[in-house]
């Protein structure tokens, strides 16, 4: 199918639903919307439909977003924009669309907020909400908007037409435009996109390869699989650019066997791409071909590191190899390969349709457009985002997040994962870009971005990342298999109490040894979250060391639970919540802890609405 | 290698295996670089992997047992032991952790008196932990079998598998 009818036929899809006669319910049916409850949303929807003998279309959409709201309903009725509805439930989910539909009462008070056209009185608007007014929306520019495993949706929104371009333009023209828009690696790294592509253009080869990265690896960030569950073909359009401008007809996806929507949801789309003529032979009517292998990662976290993933996908261990030879010369069997992270691509596809000077208007001079998080942890408003490069770190925690949760203060954000570091909240006004991330001691990383407030321990966490590092050190270089090791028995002697004063200068030495002497960027950024947290949180060391006390009540040798008996006024919830039976009191008496039968769990200090159980 | 690292499967196991390498033999060719799209595959249908379909796959895909090993016990994804009727999947992600998630695994592990990676005497649980479901949003996120509970404690973990453990001793 040439592009031309291929627009209209979707055009004309994408119109019929956009002045569809019946109510439109879309649902977030995204591994997140999934968790919280969408599936029973959705089940109540259709037998709501049923009941109340009503027409309406349903359509399962991918995340938009405010994950804190989920499980998410919009309704639009003919002619009025979307109403979302958040937190629902099953009964609430009757309740709202009854209403609406047949008395016309959209319930404001329940309402979070209208998207499209037109407004509804009392509900704010999508894009004037605190937490999506400061984002700028391009790699997930249809995400949570689109059927994704409808690529009408997408191509009736500008999907394809990058392509479409591209291969009317010589290779050369299509690197030079992702240079020209200043595109870096969003896999963490950040080196630029453009650059890269021209290495491996450049190596001589009649068979060439292109690998999309979608082995999110770092605990805490989901923006890839949310891109790939909401807007495959964002992605897909991209790795064909690529494959197109480097000169390659094979790639791979590389994807995490943990993630299973999103391979179905790139099983679909590839299927939907070989119908539309966007696959293998005269993709688009021109000479280009190209063909796409899924391959499921089998858990490994080094295996986002570039040779050790091409190494698993021979059927070898995941274990990476010196370079040079960068895989731009010799990679996967040898042949030139090009490596880009999922968001890179959903980036690519944006800027061939829109133009690089369009991209090149957002972010800063260094950092260009824009990039996405996953907000997490400790935050009011946790979900996924898309910020343009340099806005302020407070911007992100304090206006998108809306700051910590209620009478907390908030301590410091980790951004990078195990390969990044702790930046403190004093830092607010830090710009977030590669390079001011790098100098806060920080990486960008891929984007997960995880808040932590007082009742979080700095050594427990640098200890959580350490553990996760060592376990998924490969073995094969001796300053990351023994170096972590060693880093991780110092931190846990810190957190049992029996560290000594002289391990915070041994930890930090080995930490600068680990960084010079690793193989790979596992082991060269290891000790970043350590690093980190010992410049700015080195009072928090200092207590764990010197005084035996963990101040946030985190590392159980160190402190223990007591009553205010100021503060307690006897009502027992306490002694409910508490499964060791060691609380203690009369009804309305102050009441008291059992120290040798207290396990420290913290259900006692989570219940007590008084604040009546204390840290000592 | 321990003695109880892998564990070879009974004659009542036998015609699971045929119908599993029948299966195998129409979709691979049995080059090297299957192998693991073949491990993941038996895995699917036995639940883990035993010490003979290991050595037949080694075969199949002519690599050496020592290969077939190193790369399977390379990667979190593959066990070598059955699991329990049930898995318990906690994620360990750094949101998770942050919001408790060590907690309720602290919780599961003296109430079931298991370690990740364990099955209940009964064969009703295994307990696993997770590096990440990129559900951050919802930490701390708890997997029972294929449904992903997010926003959980561990109160609520507990009553999940109280449960479970009800639903199988009625009839």
């Amino acid at each position: 199918m040439d592009y031309t009818s291929m627009k209209a036929k979707a055009s004309r899809e994408w119109n019929f639903l956009e002045n569809l006669p019946q109510p439109l319910i879309q649902i977030g049916m995204g591994t997140c919307g999934k968790a919280a409850g969408a599936v029973a949303v959705l089940d109540a929807v259709k037998r709501t439909l049923k009941k109340i003998h009503y027409l309406g279309r349903v359509m399962e959409v991918g995340c938009i977003g405010p994950c804190y709201l989920e499980p998410l309903m919009a309704v639009r009725k003919p002619g009025r924009p979307f109403i979302y509805y958040g937190n629902l439930t099953p009964e609430k989910t009757e309740e709202i669309l009854s209403r609406y539909i047949l008395e016309d009462d959209p319930s404001p008070r329940l309402a979070a907020c209208t998207l499209g056209d037109g407004s509804i009185e009392g509900i704010p608007k999508f894009n004037e909400l605190p937490m999506i007014r400061p984002q700028v929306r391009i790699a997930l520019r249809n995400c949570g908007l689109i059927d994704p495993e409808n690529i009408d949706h997408y191509i009736a929104r500008g999907g394809y037409s990058g392509l479409q371009r591209a291969l009317k333009l010589p290779p050369e023209e299509v690197i030079r435009e992702i240079k020209a828009s200043g595109l870096r690696g969003r896999g963490g790294a950040g080196f630029p996109t453009g650059l890269k592509w021209e290495f491996a253009a450049k190596t001589l080869s009649k068979t060439k390869y292109i690998i999309c990265n979608a082995d999110e690896g770092d605990p805490g960030a989901f923006m890839d699989r949310s891109l790939l569950e909401g807007d495959p073909h964002a992605v897909l359009e991209g790795l064909l650019i690529g494959a197109y401008a480097i000169g390659s007809a094979e790639g791979y996806i590389y994807i995490r066997a943990e993630y299973p929507l999103a391979i179905q949801r790139i099983e679909t789309a590839l299927e939907r791409m070989k119908t539309y003529g966007l696959l293998e032979k005269n993709i688009l009517g021109s000479r280009f071909q190209f063909q796409v292998h899924i391959k499921q990662g089998a858990g490994a976290f080094v295996c986002g590191e570039e040779t050790a993933l091409m190494a698993s996908i021979q059927g070898a261990r995941g274990m990476p190899r010196s370079r040079p030879p960068f895989p731009a010369q010799s990679g996967l069997w040898e042949k030139p390969t090009n490596i880009n992270n999922v968001e890179t691509f959903s980036n690519v596809s944006a800027i061939l349709e829109k133009g690089a000077d369009w991209y090149a208007g957002f972010g800063t001079e260094k950092s260009r457009g824009t990039k996405t998080f996953s907000l997490a942890g400790k935050v009011q408003r946790t979900g996924l985002i898309e910020v343009p490069m340099g806005i302020k770190l407070g911007e992100i925690i304090e206006g998108i997040g809306g700051g910590g949760p209620k009478g907390k203060k908030l301590k410091a954000v980790q951004t990078g994962g195990p390969s990044g570091g702790c930046i403190p909240m004093s830092h607010r006004d830090l710009p977030v870009d590669y390079e001011s991330l790098a100098a806060a001691g920080s990486i960008m990383g891929s984007g997960g971005m995880v808040v932590l407030d007082e009742d979080t321990c700095i050594p427990d966490i640098a200890r959580y990342f350490l553990t996760f590092t060592q376990s998924e050190s490969c073995g094969k270089c001796l300053p990351c298999r023994l170096g972590t090791k060693q880093m991780l028995d110092i931190l846990e002697d810190i957190c049992e109490g029996r560290g000594q004063s002289e391990d915070l200068e041994l930890l930090e030495a080995l930490c600068k040894t680990i960084q010079k002497g690793s193989l790979c960027g596992l082991g060269q950024t290891a000790p970043n979250p350590v690093l980190s947290t010992l410049r700015y949180f080195r009072s928090e060391y200092d207590a764990h060391v010197r005084d035996r006390k963990c101040p946030a009540g985190v590392c159980k040798p160190l402190f223990h639970y007591k009553v205010d008996k100021e503060k307690c006024n006897g009502c027992g919830v306490c002694v409910r919540k508490c499964q060791a039976q060691a609380i203690i009191g009369e009804k309305k008496e102050p009441h008291q802890i059992l120290q040798n039968k207290c396990v420290k769990c913290g259900e006692c200090y989570q219940a007590c609405k008084f604040q009546a159980i204390t840290i000592h | 290698m321990e003695a109880s690292r892998f564990q070879s499967l009974t004659k009542e196991d036998s015609f699971e295996i045929q119908q599993l390498f029948m299966q195998i033999r129409e979709s691979f060719q049995g080059r090297p670089e299957e192998l693991i799209p073949v491990l993941q595959k038996a895995q699917k249908n036995l639940g883990y992997l035993p010490e003979n379909v290991l050595l037949e796959i080694a075969r199949f895909t002519k690599l050496s047992a020592a290969a077939v090993f190193g790369v399977a016990t390379f990667f979190e994804q593959f066990r070598f032991h059955p699991i329990g009727k049930h898995t318990i999947r906690v994620c360990r992600g750094t949101a998770c952790h942050v919001r408790g998630s060590h907690k309720i695994l602290d919780e599961i592990e003296t109430r079931l008196h298991l370690t990740p990676g364990e099955t209940s005497d009964d064969r009703l649980f295994t307990l696993e932990t997770v590096a990440c479901f990129g559900s951050c949003a919802l930490a701390p996120v708890v997997l029972v079998d294929d449904s992903v509970k997010g926003r959980m404690n561990p109160s609520e973990t507990l009553k999940t598998l109280e449960n479970i453990r009800k639903e199988n001793v009625e009839p």
